[in-house]
């Protein structure tokens, strides 16, 4: 085996310890890798000094993109390449058109938005997770800390995370 | 942090921890299948072949098997297509507005009710799909290409068009939604997997999630982006389901409360349909903690809601078509009430009316077997209140030398077995493999609102 990057794993049981932990861990000066949890931890992200998601701003550019295709197909398609008389109403009936371009916009705001989430937290099928413990998708949240980011020494980080309440304290190497 | 008060009462009772909820629910994957539910999948299954000889029939011969006459030229097929896409609003409604609501009672039921949206609404497309007579070509008469490559294209003025569009969104977005949700999930099972097999499914399933930070925080925004997409477009299928009716000049259709009404009927008819689920399948996975007696009392209470709008709008039709002064509506209410098909408006008000005020009293609402048999009293009504709107207003034609009646074939029932199938088997399969409560939702509320051991 060659030498991987070594982590130490902080193991936390509850929610509200580990909210406190990470407050501790970060104040002592060691940088947190990433922490996972078994469930979404209410105002983690702000506690690890993560900004805000910025999904919702690109489900909106979809959205726009998706009303603005629907606007042009029906528009380009019954006022400009075909126009016909239906019912008496004009070429292009914009009443008419809104529950498609509604459906059209939820529709792409929905699979833009997903299809980014899946990108950029690189999620897919085939994807080979890195599992730091298997226990982290049942009960348990885990601190990972990557040695060679961090200045400290091993076993100071070690000691850190066991003042701060972790249950375990464990090594964890991937290639 | 979150505080909430200790009278209230806990969502998830038993004292349960985190990983009692991973094993209640994934032992139910990993364990071999019961009988009970062999049996469950055998009838389903049984329904689903008897069925699929009546698409044969239907679809090697035309839809002329079919009890349509020149007068009554849209019958069950529509009825029933109403009726599953309805059925599939509360699974929304469930996850998407009570999410937006913050209602927590959600977690333990969203899952399954998702399922059941998505199930229903591919039995509701079954029905148009087949009604085109050549389901093979339809993709050409249904979707904006040029006709039949020529040069003519789809009319995007008609209500069937946008239903087209309407019920694909709907699809596509609900199950984007349901199986977001399931990720986290599926990856719990990847990493309990004994065996290669399953591991590798569940594995690829999963997306090879970890439940970093950062992901979580991506996660909940797109769950919470998703819910605000989801409510307005729910409301816009069956709005546009109404549509269908609605912008016809046929007395009985042409009536402006139609959205309005379809929407509360659709969630109406859903969340009874939720219940003859849950209720069964609470019982057969003994999963009384996760989906207690609260729940089902909630769940009835917005059936009391929503029967009682429907109510309102059936009487409201009545008067207005009085107050129009228009005799030709006049009589289509009439006729609905007492004329040859009266027993199905009977039908109609009895189960929907009546049966859901029996939940004003508590005692009744918290009763699983009053409850399991008043949800499907309301199902079996929802059904007749299509049927009575579609087939008597058109039963009785602008020329009296035209008036009909609609008399079901075998095929007409046959093929709405198959959507029974169809349903249940994809029920059952899902309840089996799939983890039927959502555990990372539920695992994020046990703290503040289980029950404390």
């Amino acid at each position: 085996m060659s030498v991987g990057t070594k982590y130490v794993l902080g193991v936390y049981e509850d929610e509200d310890v580990l909210m406190d932990a990470i407050k501790e861990v970060r104040g002592s000066g060691v940088k947190i890798e990433e922490v996972y949890s078994p469930f979404p931890v209410h105002g983690i992200e702000d506690a690890l000094g993560y900004k805000r998601s910025w999904l919702s701003v690109a489900a909106f550019m979809f959205g726009i993109t998706g009303t603005a295709l629907a606007l042009t197909m029906q528009i380009g398609m019954m006022g400009v390449d075909w126009p016909m008389i239906i019912g008496g109403k004009d070429f292009v009936p914009l009443p008419a058109f809104i529950p498609v371009t509604f459906e059209m916009t939820v529709l792409l705001a929905a699979f833009g938005m997903v299809g980014t989430f899946f990108g950029i937290s690189n999620l897919k099928p085939w994807g080979k997770p890195r599992i730091y413990d298997i226990r982290i998708t049942d009960d348990k949240h885990v601190m990972a800390i990557d040695l060679d980011k961090n200045e400290k020494k091993e076993a100071e980080i070690k000691k850190v995370l066991e003042g701060s309440g972790a249950s375990e304290v464990n090594n964890k190497t991937f290639e | 942090m979150h505080a909430e008060s200790e009278v209230r009462i806990p969502l998830i009772t038993g004292g349960k921890t985190n990983h009692d909820v991973t094993e209640d629910i994934c032992s139910r994957v990993e364990q071999k299948p019961t009988k009970l539910w062999m049996v469950a999948m055998a009838i389903s299954l049984a329904l689903l072949s008897v069925g699929l000889y009546a698409v044969y029939l239907l679809l090697w011969n035309g839809v002329g098997m079919w009890g349509l006459n020149k007068t009554v030229g849209w019958a069950w097929d529509i009825t029933n297509f109403v009726w599953w896409v309805g059925i599939g609003h509360a699974g929304t409604l469930i996850s998407a507005i009570l999410l937006l609501f913050r209602q927590r009672w959600r977690m333990s039921i969203n899952r399954a009710a998702e399922a059941m949206t998505i199930f229903a609404v591919i039995c509701a497309a079954l029905f148009p799909i087949l009604h085109t007579g050549r389901p093979w070509l339809a993709f050409y008469w249904m979707f904006p290409l040029p006709n039949t490559f020529g040069s003519l294209w789809v009319n995007f003025n008609s209500p069937l068009l946008w239903d087209v569009f309407a019920i694909s969104t709907y699809f596509s977005v609900s199950l984007v939604f349901w199986y977001i949700g399931l990720i986290p999930d599926f990856a719990s099972i990847r990493d309990r997997a004994t065996n290669k097999v399953s591991k590798s499914i569940y594995g690829a399933l999963s997306f090879g999630w970890v439940g970093g930070a950062k992901t979580w925080s991506h996660y909940e925004t797109v769950a919470l982006v998703l819910a605000g997409l989801a409510t307005p477009l729910v409301l816009s299928v069956h709005t546009i389901v109404s549509f269908d009716f609605a912008t016809s000049v046929i007395p009985g259709w042409h009536t402006t409360i139609f959205p309005p009404y379809f929407v509360a009927g659709a969630i109406f008819s859903g969340f009874a349909m939720v219940l003859t689920l849950l209720l069964v399948t609470r019982k057969v996975y003994k999963l009384e903690d996760y989906i207690t007696i609260q729940h089902i009392e909630m769940m009835n209470i917005i059936i009391i809601v929503t029967g009682s709008i429907v109510g309102v709008a059936y009487i409201t039709e009545f008067f207005i078509a009085w107050y129009s002064g228009v005799e030709a509506e006049q009589y289509a209410f009439i006729n609905r009430a007492t004329g040859p098909y009266w027993w199905a408006y009977a039908s109609m008000m009895t189960c929907n009316v009546i049966s859901p005020q029996l939940f004003w009293s508590k005692k009744i609402r918290t009763n699983l077997a009053a409850t399991f048999v008043i949800s499907i009293i309301v199902n079996i009504g929802m059904w007749f209140e299509r049927f009575v709107i579609i087939v008597t207003s058109l039963h009785r034609d602008f020329l009296p030398s035209s008036w009909a009646m609609f008399y079901p074939t075998m095929v007409d029932i046959g093929v709405y077995v198959f959507s029974f199938g169809l349903f249940f088997t994809a029920f059952f399969l899902f309840a089996k493999f799939f983890p039927v409560i959502n555990m990372a939702e539920v695992k994020s509320i046990l703290k503040a609102t289980g029950q404390k051991k």
